[in-house]
């Protein structure tokens, strides 16, 4: 069993922080550069926290799948970074924002990291601010806000729709800046392979050259992952084509704990699927739902037909007439699960029959078209440009997509995992936002973790380890952990099967949608749990992978990728099933109020479930940490 | 919406690797769906060649939805393609009718070299934004954010430049492969702002005289890189850029850049 030591400093909530930092150990600065941190990713968190570690002295190498650190999927974010700043006088605070994040995570986050994310979210907006990061602003000159969901304050700041391309651009600039002074090496079209565990701590990565096909090894005192979030394993999401798991589910293969892997938000405006070809689904941002009124046909003979010619008494204003307080701003969880239904009734509307319509006939009718291309112009230009449809004139279509995952590996208050020296940060990490990450918190906590914690924290890691004790890349382990990349390329080719790898990240996407998607039941899991064992037996006998390994070759990145997604869709599974409970994203069918609401097992689950790795073939251990709230009361989440 | 598809062919660049003898070949592509995006017709190419035993088209891509700045064909001469202020991944087959002969390819430019087929080296852009394109601040010594207030027209300025996503149509698009675009655009964001003014002449020297060492082009005022622009960047950045560069080597002519820590701009 894995020994799971959250190491939460004590003392009261709203200190712990500040006292961990007076008494943590200290690296002398003469030492630091004797210390080399390897980074993996570029996103918010890890260019963050790679420039700030080479600031403090630590020599770093950062190492990226992209051909820049510049375009991590960080950089599409569209909508804002939440900060308790409370410029606008509102009665913000980081109590509230504390609050708001772990009611909105349905309390299944760790109470302490919660916290401290709140408490250094203010030093963010400045950091960004003195980097030139052009936020939106008042004419007065200060700041501008604006709301965002499971908030009642004004706390969330922004640079037009692409508040995640400026904070990335700040801390790829900040990033550049580092490299030209020396203090990191970059590594672009590099991708990591392999994680490299000496002795029981993370020492290395084993990482291959995206365009020559070079497999090297890499030494390090410690290894820190920042790899972003895994929903790709849904083949259909809002993520970057290349965003993948591989690095944090290799590394759970050398021992990290993967902490509650089921936890997956599904964002309920995003454009529909239109065909098998289909790459990507792009989000319209929820803030549509404030003026458009969500419906299908009332029967569903009138799917196919024209939505101008279906009478309003033959509409059906589903989440009006169910949810009548919050109506179309009801969550994104509730939203979700309530247009998966109406499809599932057959009602959906679009050549697929995934699709509601989202209207805003009666909006134009308040306000104007005029009114309206003021308020959502942009995202009318969006969906004209994907769809071809002029939304002026005929309701949108949305459906709910995968957005995001809570889920991660397994770290405790230092951001370290279960295995000595290796930190996680990110959306990589399962840390902060518990069952459901609340709208423009996971860019908070990228650069919290990046710029304000980890190069405190890891520093209490290195504090241990004697300057220059690194081990050298021709101990066993680098040529083993090597080996075994080798040995997983060469079965790939080996293969030489019927199928391309797309055929079977597809299959893959409608399993864990159909199964371990925004509903869940037993049945379905463990139908899920039989189904994916078989597509991953098929895709080992019978995928091709074209080309050579010592070239640039897409089809053998993807192949791989897509292998470790075939292994975590069924760990997603298994844990959705272990979780014999609803809360916030986890919707378990079973466990439901009448009013279709979460209902939580607080007795049996108030808990995070850490999966440890048991060997191939082998069920993994479901190790525990008990959640405990000293600060607030766990109450039934209700937005009405 | 429409479920009639269609055929083209396409004429695409192959190129095994760096410094290797490229050529054209044509692929018919059946099936074409109007709502297919460019970049899914290709992905729908590549698994035909897959199954026939031939190798993919290699192509260069991530969010598909206009922002990472990944994607990067020249279709039918056009860097990012026929429309105006997209890129290449926001693109759609619905721009295609049957019969169609579409030439696709990689973004050329001489500091640009090609890696494999569609896919370029474009790291000198890094290399130009590591010579200067940032504001030091030091992780943990920023003051407070509301303490420098900026006005709304001189922020909104500095973001129209901000939005640059770093692709390199501009420079595919320059009969020159000039960068002045790119460059301009980093510099105009940071020289705008308060913040950016201690270190703004020896960024906008360093920029420049990198972009230069990189074998980029000289800028002829054919304002092609802002019509290739998937953001629409505007070419009046390019004027901001050379008065930033003429009084940055007026002033350092008097003041060492390398002693003097930059100008006061
Ligand atoms: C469309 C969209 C809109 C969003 N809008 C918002 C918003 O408004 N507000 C908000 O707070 N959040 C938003 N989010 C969520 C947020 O953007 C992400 O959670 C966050 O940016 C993740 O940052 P990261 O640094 O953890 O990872 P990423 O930005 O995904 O970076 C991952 C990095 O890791 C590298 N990498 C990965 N694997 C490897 C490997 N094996 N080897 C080498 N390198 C590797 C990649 O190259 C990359 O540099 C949005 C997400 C999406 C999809
Ligand atoms: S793929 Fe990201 S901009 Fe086109």
């Amino acid at each position: 069993m894995a020994k799971l030591e959250s190491k939460v400093p004590p003392g009261p909530l709203a200190d712990k922080w500040q006292s961990y930092k007076a008494s943590m150990r200290l690296v002398n600065p003469a030492n630091k550069r004797k210390y080399e941190v390897i980074v993996v990713g570029a996103g918010l968190a890890g260019s963050s926290a790679s420039a700030t570690l080479s600031e403090l002295g630590y020599k770093v190498s950062n190492f990226v799948f992209h051909d820049s650190p510049r375009r991590a999927h960080s950089i599409a974010a569209q909508g804002g970074i939440n900060a308790a700043k409370n410029y606008q006088n509102d009665g913000d605070s980081v109590h509230r924002l504390f609050y708001d994040t772990l009611k909105g995570g349905d309390y299944r986050a760790r109470e302490s990291n919660v916290h401290r994310l709140a408490e250094v979210s203010a030093n963010i907006i400045d950091q960004c601010a003195a980097q030139g990061v052009p936020f939106a602003r008042e004419y007065g000159g200060l700041l501008a806000n604006r709301s965002f969901g499971g908030a009642q304050v004004s706390r969330t700041f922004y640079a037009r729709g692409q508040t995640g391309q400026q904070l990335l651009l700040g801390a790829y600039s900040a990033l550049s800046r580092a490299v030209a002074g020396g203090g990191v090496t970059l590594h672009t079209q590099m991708e990591m392979l392999d994680l490299v565990v000496v002795d029981g701590h993370a020492k290395g990565i084993i990482a291959r050259n995206l365009v020559t096909g070079e497999v090297t090894r890499h030494t390090a005192d410690a290894v820190v992952l920042a790899t972003g979030g895994y929903g790709n394993v849904f083949n259909l999401s809002t993520y970057a084509r290349g965003s993948n798991a591989t690095a944090i589910w290799r590394a759970y293969k050398r021992g990290a704990c993967f902490a509650n892997p089921c936890f997956t938000q599904i964002h309920p405006t995003c454009i529909p699927v239109s065909g098998d070809y289909q790459s990507k689904l792009t989000l319209m941002s929820e803030s549509l739902r404030n003026d458009g009124r969500i419906w299908v046909p009332k029967r569903k003979e009138d799917r196919l037909k024209p939505p101008g010619s279906i009478p309003e008494e033959d509409r059906d204003y589903y989440l009006e007439r169910m949810y009548p307080s919050f109506g179309n701003l009801s969550p994104r969880d509730i939203s979700s699960r309530a247009a998966k239904r109406v499809c599932d009734e057959g009602r959906g509307v679009g050549e697929t029959g995934l699709g509601v319509y989202l209207d805003f006939g009666e909006a134009i009718g308040r306000l104007g078209e005029a009114g309206v291309r003021e308020r959502y112009g942009n995202l009318f230009d969006i969906y004209h440009e994907i769809t071809n449809e002029n939304a002026y004139k005929v309701p949108m279509r949305i459906f709910p997509a995968v957005h995001y995952t809570m889920g991660g590996l397994w770290v405790d208050y230092d951001l370290m995992s279960n295995v000595p020296g290796l930190f996680v940060l990110g959306e990589a990490n399962f840390s902060d936002h518990g069952a459901n990450r609340l709208g423009a918190s996971a860019l908070m906590q990228g650069l919290a973790d990046g710029y304000f914690v980890v190069p405190y924290t890891i520093g209490n890691y290195l504090a241990t380890q004697k300057p220059g004790s690194r081990p050298s890349v021709d101990r066993p382990e680098f040529l083993q952990a090597k080996q075994s990349v080798d040995a997983g390329t060469a079965r790939l080719f080996g293969i030489n099967g019927k199928q391309p790898v797309s055929h079977f990240h597809k299959r893959l996407g409608h399993l864990m949608w159909q199964y371990c998607g925004m509903a869940r039941t037993r049945e379905g899991l463990e139908k899920g749990l039989k189904e994916i064992p078989a597509l991953r037996a098929e895709f080992w006998e019978n995928v091709k992978v074209p080309g050579s390994a010592d070239s640039l070759n897409q089809s053998l990145e993807q192949a791989a990728r897509v292998g470790d997604f075939l292994e975590l869709g069924e760990l997603m599974c298994r844990d959705a099933l272990a979780r014999d409970e609803s809360c916030g994203c986890h919707f378990r069918e079973e466990h439901q109020y009448p009013d279709g609401e979460c209902k939580r097992d607080d007795e049996h689950f108030a808990h995070a479930a850490a999966w440890e790795y048991a060997g191939e073939g082998k069920e993994p251990v479901r190790n525990v940490e008990n959640l405990n709230y000293e600060s607030v009361k766990m109450s039934v989440r209700n937005y009405k | 919406m429409s479920t009639k598809t269609f055929s083209v062919t396409i004429r695409v660049w192959r190129q095994s690797a760096a410094g290797r003898p490229g050529r054209f070949v044509d692929y018919p592509v059946a099936g074409v769906s109007p709502d297919m995006s460019f970049l899914e017709m290709l992905d729908v190419v590549n698994d035909g060649l897959t199954l026939k035993g031939e190798e993919p088209i290699a192509f260069a891509h991530d969010c598909r939805e206009g922002i990472c700045g990944t994607c990067s064909l020249t279709i039918d001469g056009k860097p990012h393609g026929p429309h105006e202020g997209v890129a290449t991944c926001q693109t759609y087959m619905r721009s295609y009718k049957e019969g169609d002969l579409i030439v696709v390819e990689p973004f050329r430019a001489r500091a640009f070299p090609v890696q494999k087929d569609l896919v370029t080296d474009r790291s000198a852009f890094d290399k130009i934004q590591q010579a200067g394109g940032f504001i030091t601040a030091r992780t943990g010594s920023a003051p407070d954010a509301n303490s420098v207030p900026i006005a709304k027209g001189v922020a909104d300025l500095a973001m129209d430049a901000a939005q640059c996503i770093g692709c390199g149509a501009c420079v595919a698009a320059c009969k020159n492969s000039s960068a002045m675009l790119f460059v301009a655009a980093k510099v105009s964001h940071l020289g705008l702002l308060p913040q950016g003014q201690p270190e703004r002449d020896r960024r906008v020297l360093s920029m420049v005289r990198t972009m230069d060492s990189l074998g980029f082009g000289g800028c002829t005022n054919q304002y092609e890189c802002s019509a290739a622009c998937p953001k629409l960047i505007s070419h009046d950045f390019i004027a901001r850029l050379n008065r930033d560069y003429a009084k940055a080597v007026f002033r350092t002519a008097f003041e060492p850049v390398a002693a003097g820590g930059g100008g006061e701009g």
